[in-house]
């Protein structure tokens, strides 16, 4: 039956409808296309932000100033961060996939305000648009880090207000696509699907919109509450006047750290996704792996200050928040272990998205075992502010957000375009990425160990083997990202085109044509089994 | 180009309690702040609540209060298809809410004339513990004070689409979510009241 | 489509409820004239947690509404104490 709709409906990608050209993109609300909206602007600045990363490690190749000084150091880690953090990682998943899969995969036609979600694009434009002003307006690009930390940050020269108005505004964007996801899912979903019906990707998207709902205006008022102390002396955070920038630090991380679980809750829903479908298994624990996602993110909220041990804080505070560190650790393992479980006695299918799910569970369990380090208190004096939380959080997040983000791409590259891309390349592609982050991230550990601090342009003869070490992984890093970014350029014209069920998915969305038609679904669909019906 | 929706005003009106709880939670970063420096700066902030106007103060919540009854009555109006009345009741809601930022402007004046605002060298010798209690009361209260703008545009627009009836008693969730808005701005000024006036 | 629509509130009940939170204002007003240390604060803060409690069961519906909302906006209000909280341990025990 979907075989003749198919000749006859256009896909959202040949639609026809009120504009023309570039306005038809620009000014969509189709769910679809909005995401590729957001993956345009998520990939371009992904490639400014690693082409930054690749000149800070050229700049680390070799103690002394190798291509640029000091102050030039500083602007960059910060516009790394900045732009890493908030226009990357943070939309990433939930803005490209999110949008895309999540009312497809629950049998809806768009989202819960369609106009909203054009809206939130839109402010994702403009938020990355101030952070660039900030980069060429005024006395210099700002110098903070990402984490804008008090009170260096409202005495600094640096152009901080239109980089901080961006964060403030990129917050607000994602604020909006959390309540848009959640709105959906409660009122959205296909007749039949209950809750416990719904597959494991939207739920990690639920979990994560409560955390951009609850998390993200915190930092909105930290945010404002620096400008405050920029422009009006309001002496929140500035000793002299009575303030404790201890306190932004506080408030900083009380949302910084749920925005970890923002990049990581989604990427685990697309893992859990690719491993069942090439397991050909449904998932082991489906209603473990749900309660371990609602627990990250509830728990994950109160452990912010493990950022902060070495500051200054109360023992009681300190012991309070590495207890409870460990405590966050405990589901994220359940679902690790879930995900062997699936794949144990299930059939196998080695394709490109698997081979970046194996290749996440192991970067991430790195990650998250050097995590379990930082937040033990005695190790933490000796670690923070090291290579090795570098190392840490790369792992964690690079590897965990970006290795998912990277198999989510190539496990649903075939719906969204309705082409195949190119299998062998993108391994070759895949290995070159693996190998180059190893290589990159690796030493790292060890320098961090031995004492080398981060964010500093220069450091001792002792550590310059495993800095060379390191920055021939970035090269070959981010060759390998070349390579996969081509190849799904060019699969988009000569790849073969793919069917509606290239993989032997279960889940909604590989019922409907490959590319999808504008209102996705026909009929909505009647749901009477649980999502990963494989027998 | 989306697909075509039917209404849904349930969605609509989680949608609007979704974004109180941004708001929420977007003041709660500055009751952090308090919290911390009232406990740091008991006596401080204990002598500099004096210099507030209780009167005031009693006076703007209540505004606030008979303004938040006027706009709940005025959804009981509409439903009652009595549109000349909701849009009295809202008149009023937003006639009291000018009046509390009128007050606003002259309590804030008063202080100002003092030399008492955020950034003042006679602010500053002072003392830490004012300098922050002030920072605090301007800064909470304008943000709170830009709410009420923001409540009164948005009430403004939704009473001129009751006058178009473009909202009436069969479609009246956007006049619900309005008043949800506004009723949100009420109950963070029933907390800074005593917070800043009554911790004498 | 919902219950919403034959479910009108009375214009009766909203004067009452004004009335009780008028007086509640009053009353905290004369009670932190008088100087208890702490407790003035705690009766304070006490007094204006019941006037919420009107606004939100009654001006915002949530009396009526699904038991999910009411829900929500307790989770909502403990999360923010518990954010409180922990921040003033660090502070408490400097």
């Amino acid at each position: 039956m979907s075989n003749q709709k198919e000749i006859t409906e256009p896909s959202y990608l040949e639609y026809k409808g009120k504009y023309k050209g570039v306005f038809s993109w620009i000014l969509s609300t189709d769910h679809k296309r909005i995401a590729l909206l957001y993956l345009f602007s998520i990939l371009s600045f992904f490639v400014i932000g690693a082409t930054l990363g690749l000149l800070m490690k050229f700049e680390l190749i070799a103690p002394g100033k190798t291509i640029m000084d000091a102050q030039t150091y500083n602007a960059f880690f910060t516009l790394h961060g900045i732009i890493m953090i908030f226009a990357v990682v943070i939309p990433g998943l939930p803005a490209v996939f999110g949008n895309f899969l999540l009312p497809i995969m629950i049998g809806a036609k768009d989202v819960a305000f369609p106009r909203l979600n054009l809206f939130s694009w839109y402010l994702y434009v403009a938020g990355v648009s101030l952070v660039i002003v900030s980069q060429f307006a005024g006395d210099g690009p700002p110098d903070t880090g990402w984490t804008f930390y008090a009170p260096y940050s409202f005495r600094t020269a640096g152009t901080m207000l239109p980089a901080v108005f961006g964060a403030f505004v990129l917050g607000f964007s994602s604020i909006l696509t959390g309540l848009n996801f959640l709105v959906t899912m409660h009122r959205m979903r296909a007749p039949g699907m209950t809750w416990l019906k719904m597959p494991l990707f939207p739920w990690t998207l639920y979990a994560t919109g409560w955390v951009q709902l609850l998390a993200t205006p915190i930092i909105g008022i930290t945010l404002l509450m620096i400008v405050a102390e920029r422009t009006l002396h309001i002496g929140f955070f500035d000793p002299s006047l009575g303030g404790d920038p201890l306190l932004y630090q506080h408030l900083f991380w009380t949302y910084s750290h749920p925005a970890v679980y923002i990049m990581i809750l989604p990427a685990m829903g697309a893992i859990s996704e690719i491993i069942t479908t090439f397991s050909h298994k449904t998932i082991f624990g489906y209603k473990f792996m749900v309660a371990s996602v609602l627990a990250i993110a509830f728990v994950g909220y109160f452990v912010w200050g493990h950022h902060m041990f070495t500051s200054g804080m109360s023992g009681t505070a300190l012991y309070t928040f590495s207890l409870l560190t460990f405590l966050v650790a405990v589901p994220s393992s359940i679902k690790v272990f879930n995900w062997i479980s699936t794949m144990h006695q299930g059939s196998i299918d080695l394709q490109t998205p698997f081979y970046w799910a194996m290749a996440f569970i192991f970067v991430f369990m790195i990650g998250g075992f050097s995590g379990l380090v930082l937040g033990s208190l005695a190790a933490n004096v000796h670690l923070h502010n090291t290579h090795y939380v570098v190392a840490h959080f790369h792992f964690i997040v690079f590897g965990g957000t970006g290795f998912a983000f990277f198999g989510a791409v190539h496990y649903w590259y075939p719906k969204i375009t309705g082409k195949m891309y190119d299998t062998k390349w993108a391994n070759i592609g895949l290995v070159l990425f693996f190998v180059g982050f190893i290589t990159l991230y690796g030493p790292m550990f060890y320098l961090g160990f031995k004492g080398m601090p981060r964010r500093y342009f220069d450091y001792d003869e002792v550590f310059h083997a495993g800095n060379i070490i390191s920055t021939m992984g970035s090269w070959i890093l981010y060759s390998g990202l070349g390579i996969i970014i081509i190849n799904l350029f060019s699969s988009l014209k000569g790849g073969v085109k793919a069917p509606a069920d290239p993989w032997g998915g279960k889940t909604l969305e590989w019922t409907i044509p490959s590319p999808p038609p504008v209102e996705n679904f026909d009929e909505i669909p009647l749901i009477t089994k649980g999502p990963y019906d494989y027998k | 180009m989306a697909a075509e929706t039917h209404r849904d005003d349930l969605a609509s009106k989680t949608g609007m309690w979704l974004f109180l709880f941004t708001e929420m939670l977007f003041f709660a970063g500055l009751f952090v702040v308090y919290s911390v420096y009232r406990f740091r700066n008991p006596e401080a902030f204990h002598l500099a609540a004096k210099e507030l106007s209780v009167p005031i103060g009693t006076i703007n919540t209540i505004i606030l209060l008979i303004s938040s009854t006027t706009i709940a009555m005025s959804i009981t109006a509409l439903q009652k298809k009595n549109k000349k009345f909701a849009l009295l009741l809202i008149g009023i809601t937003i006639f009291l809410g000018i009046a509390f930022l009128v007050n606003k402007y002259f309590e804030w004046g008063e202080h100002i004339k003092e030399h008492i605002y955020p950034g003042s060298p006679v602010l500053a010798l002072r003392g830490q513990g004012d300098v922050l209690f002030y920072g605090l009361y301007f800064f909470m209260t304008g943000l709170h004070a830009l709410h009420i703008i923001i409540g009164l545009v948005f009430i403004g627009f939704i009473a001129a689409k009751i006058v178009k009836n473009k909202i009436d008693s069969e479609n009246f969730v956007l006049l619900e979510n309005s008043g949800l808005y506004w009723h949100l701005v009420d109950l963070i000024w029933i907390f800074l009241f005593p917070l800043f006036y009554l911790i004498t | 489509m919902e219950n919403e629509k034959n479910h009108i509130i009375p214009y009766r009940t909203f004067l009452l409820v004004l009335i009780c939170l008028i007086s509640l204002t009053l009353i905290s007003v004369s009670v932190t004239q008088i100087s208890l240390g702490t407790l003035t604060v705690a009766i304070a803060l006490l007094i204006a947690v019941i006037k919420s409690s009107f606004v939100l069961r009654v001006f915002m519906h949530l009396k009526f509404e699904n038991k999910i909302f009411s829900f929500a906006v307790i989770a909502v209000f403990l999360i923010i104490a518990l954010v409180i909280f922990i921040t003033l341990l660090d502070y408490l025990y400097r």
